[in-house]
């Protein structure tokens, strides 16, 4: 294989964390509607710690992003 | 017609300067900024200038948002973060216009360059930690080992939490680059494949596109309330430490 491809392959690789995010953030924001639908009156409370954790979860795939983007543009 | 979805990102010299081979030039970008600072800066003194007890229709505009962070700052920092309230304001208001005049036509999105959300990220996380130290002395280190655990876990936990630390500046400056960047492009390629299809088959890629502005618009709005609700969640390290 050459060097060029598996580079690109690996950056595509590097991106597989998006799965558990994916996963992760859709159950972040079905907890949300359960916890509103529960009790409408926390709605405001809720949301924000909702955010917070949709923020820290979106950080896994902000690193992924950030290591393919270092193996497309810095490793030689 | 530029038919690149990225042509959008391109900056451009409005007036070419250059002091002794160094690029001054006056760009698009400084443009936006500066009408950013502006826009932002009237909304808030304008309305004010007459402020009456019962705010009138104009001086809601002022009063809603400040009214917005200085609850967020008091239940996410605490009462004794108010000092950090002009901080938070100001960041609030810089990200959402910058944010938000990006969506207007051939305008220029600011924070979809990451060297800027990368200079609001690292002066965010400078703060925190300069005023961490000034607040806790030395005492601030122990952010990264919560007490009360068995001792073995240390050597794993003290790693983790430096690294996540550092990260801080990463995380808050690609997240709010790459949600720009890539709500942006999609707007444009949608609108491209409205050009390529003509005029009446061109009218369902519209469609789309003008559902997806709406989404965009939230985006805007979401991931300005999500820099500031980060910067409070990190300054509350360096107010209160947690034992």
């Amino acid at each position: 294989m050459e060097v060029n491809t598996a580079k690109l392959l690996a950056a595509a690789l590097a991106l597989l964390p998006l799965f558990g995010v994916g996963l992760g953030l859709g159950k972040i924001f079905s907890a949300f509607i359960e916890a509103v639908g529960r009790n409408p009156g926390a709605k405001k409370d809720v949301f924000q710690i909702g955010l917070i954790g949709a923020a820290m979860t979106e950080s896994i795939a902000i690193f992924a992003l950030v290591v393919s983007l270092i193996l497309i543009f810095v490793v030689k | 017609m530029a038919t690149n979805p990225l042509h959008q990102f391109e900056i451009i010299p409005l007036v070419p300067f250059k002091v002794a081979g160094l690029n001054l030039a006056f760009t698009n970008s400084a443009l936006l900024m500066i009408l950013t600072v502006l826009i932002s800066a009237a909304l808030m003194i304008i309305p004010m200038r007459r402020a009456a007890i019962i705010p009138g229709r104009w001086q809601n505009i002022p009063e809603l948002f400040y009214e917005f962070i200085q609850g967020l700052v008091r239940d996410v920092i605490g009462p004794s973060g108010m000092r950090y309230l002009p901080l938070v304001f100001t960041l609030f208001m810089i990200v959402l216009l910058g944010n938000l005049l990006g969506m207007l036509p051939y305008s220029f999105t600011i924070t979809s360059h990451i060297i800027v959300t990368a200079a609001l990220g690292v002066g965010v996380f400078l703060i925190v930690t300069v005023m961490g130290f000034v607040n806790h002395g030395w005492h601030f280190l122990s952010l990264f080992a919560p007490s009360g655990l068995p001792k073995f876990i240390y050597l794993i936990l003290i790693p983790i939490e430096i690294i996540s630390f550092l990260s801080r500046p990463i995380t808050l400056a690609v997240r709010l680059c790459a949600n720009m960047t890539a709500g942006h492009t999609v707007l444009k390629v949608f609108a491209l494949f409205s050009v390529q299809m003509g005029i009446i088959m061109g009218l369902g890629p519209m469609i789309m596109n003008s559902m997806i502005v709406a989404l965009e618009l939230l985006v805007a709005v979401l991931q300005a309330y999500i820099f500031t609700i980060l910067t409070c969640v990190y300054l509350k390290d360096s107010v209160e430490l947690h034992h």
